[in-house]
């Protein structure tokens, strides 16, 4: 259904859009199968209403927002984000949402919180992927990321509740999911049920299911490749057909420079 | 009676055979041109002609087992077939990933070649199928007498190439490519006899080559 939101001022770029039915067509969300076409074929049924949303861990206030909360508690604002998968294909997409850090204030983070948890819904009965190692990619769900607080707080930090000025459809995430455009695509994990600020590095579930090659930070970054592919240019995923593909160069945290100096401090290519 | 394949029934399997391979690959590559397979025609077409490439190998080596158990010894004339097919489809798969998802960079083909691994055996499953389908001429194959037979063993390598090939370009979903390696290894346990007597052979050879030096 339709949105009531601000249109994209700060967050907008000059690529042109993935169209609305590439977004919704072709997503990676193994709780609803491991092809790209299994989300939008095994997900219409999802119920997302209602939904419980908790925030808690090292803060001074913990909250549980319900699913009109989602939608009504913060002003939602439009921003279009380059989206970089790991797989070296990319979006360009209008999300609906607000910042994260706005969201994590309401419940007032203790000065001790160094992390920020986050986990999926875990509901084998409406994930197909949940039920069995099989069906869900050998992924030991529910499926958990983290960001370091800083992280977490940069205004960059999304919480998406909506694309291409509607709700979000299941495949994408529904009813709110993260997005963190500087990070590859992974990073942004769906169907948000907790968060949770922690003083201690939170397990992330690509990471755990091969360390090697998926890293906490997952920073999108052309000078590391991932050990079977290069991460130095992708394709993105725009209009036209086999002959009106792009192969573009990969920029140094997606195209987002303002996020560079969380990292000053860090060597890039072993904290990958 | 028993029934036996004559000439006409290969005449029409092989029709078969070229319009069951043939068309769905132009069919891809036209919905791919007008951008209606799937969000990404690039991953999609690669994955199609990879697959397909596998499955007409897979299919190549049933045909001799097949024919054995069957008691049908014309069905060997499609195997031929079957096998340039496999050729032809791992060949666009190739194509496709140099022209639409490198977009032509051959540095990168390069480096991509030599870096990963899995690209590596790809490409040297690649190149075994070209020589095999170069030399599959009824002409040359009376060249070379015995040695073609020899040539033409190396198909059994190619297969395995493919299949490691298939599980390490999977992100962690194996269990399409343990299928495949479950049906090759099959496909070559048809041939143990074959491939115990060729090993028994390198071995002799082997220490033959050692006594002497």
């Amino acid at each position: 259904s339709a949105l009531d939101y601000s249109p994209a001022k700060h967050y907008v770029t000059d690529d042109i859009y993935t169209p609305e039915d590439k977004v919704i067509n072709y997503n990676n969300f193994y709780e609803f199968g491991t092809g790209k076409s299994d989300p939008v074929a095994n997900a219409q049924g999802f119920k997302v209403d209602p939904w419980h949303l908790t925030i808690d861990g090292m803060v001074e206030k913990p909250i549980t927002l319900g699913y009109d909360d989602l939608f009504k508690k913060l002003a939602l604002e439009e921003r279009i984000y380059r989206l970089r998968c790991v797989e070296a294909w990319s979006m360009v997409i209008p999300w609906i949402g607000f910042s994260l850090a706005d969201l994590i204030k309401q419940a007032q983070p203790l000065s001790g919180a160094k992390y920020v948890a986050f986990e999926t819904l875990y509901d084998p009965k409406q994930m197909p992927g949940q039920r069995s190692r099989f069906s869900g990619g050998g992924i030991d769900y529910p499926y958990v990321e983290g960001l370091r607080i800083d992280e977490a707080m940069h205004p960059l930090a999304f919480m998406a509740v909506g694309l291409y000025g509607k709700t979000l459809p299941p495949q994408n995430g529904a009813p709110i999911r993260l997005v963190v455009p500087w990070k590859y695509g992974f990073k942004s994990i769906k169907s948000i049920t907790r968060i949770k600020l922690t003083d201690k590095k939170p397990p992330t579930t690509w990471n755990l299911l091969g360390a090697n090659e998926y890293g906490f930070y997952a920073n999108v970054n052309p000078e590391v490749d991932h050990p079977r592919w290069t991460q130095a240019s992708e394709r993105r995923i725009t209009t036209g057909g086999l002959f009106n593909q792009s192969r573009i160069p990969t920029q140094m945290f997606n195209g987002y420079d303002e996020v560079a100096p969380l990292y000053k401090n860090l060597d890039l290519r072993r904290n990958y | 009676m028993a029934f036996r394949l004559n000439h006409k029934y290969i005449i029409a399997l092989k029709v078969v055979i070229h319009l069951a391979a043939f068309i769905p690959l132009l069919y891809t590559f036209y919905l791919a041109s007008i951008d209606q397979l799937s969000a990404d025609p690039v991953k999609a077409l690669l994955h199609f002609t990879g697959i397909s490439a596998f499955n007409l190998l897979l299919l190549s080596l049933l045909v001799s087992p097949l024919a054995k158990q069957l008691r049908q010894a014309l069905l060997i004339n499609v195997r031929r077939l079957l096998g340039l097919y496999a050729f032809a489809y791992a060949l666009c798969h190739f194509l496709v990933y140099i022209f639409f998802e490198l977009q032509l960079n051959w540095t990168l083909l390069l480096s991509e070649i030599i870096k990963r691994p899995y690209i590596t055996v790809g490409f040297a499953a690649l190149l075994i199928l070209t020589a095999l389908a170069l030399t599959s001429t009824k002409t040359i194959q009376r060249k070379l007498k015995t040695k073609w037979q020899k040539l033409h063993n190396w198909v059994y390598l190619a297969v395995l190439l493919v299949a490691l090939h298939f599980i390490w370009s999977v992100k962690s979903d194996i269990t399409e490519p343990l299928i495949y390696w479950a049906m090759s290894l099959i496909l070559l346990s048809q041939r143990k006899d074959k491939l115990k007597q060729w090993w028994q052979k390198r071995k002799r050879q082997g220490q033959a080559s050692k006594s002497t030096s």
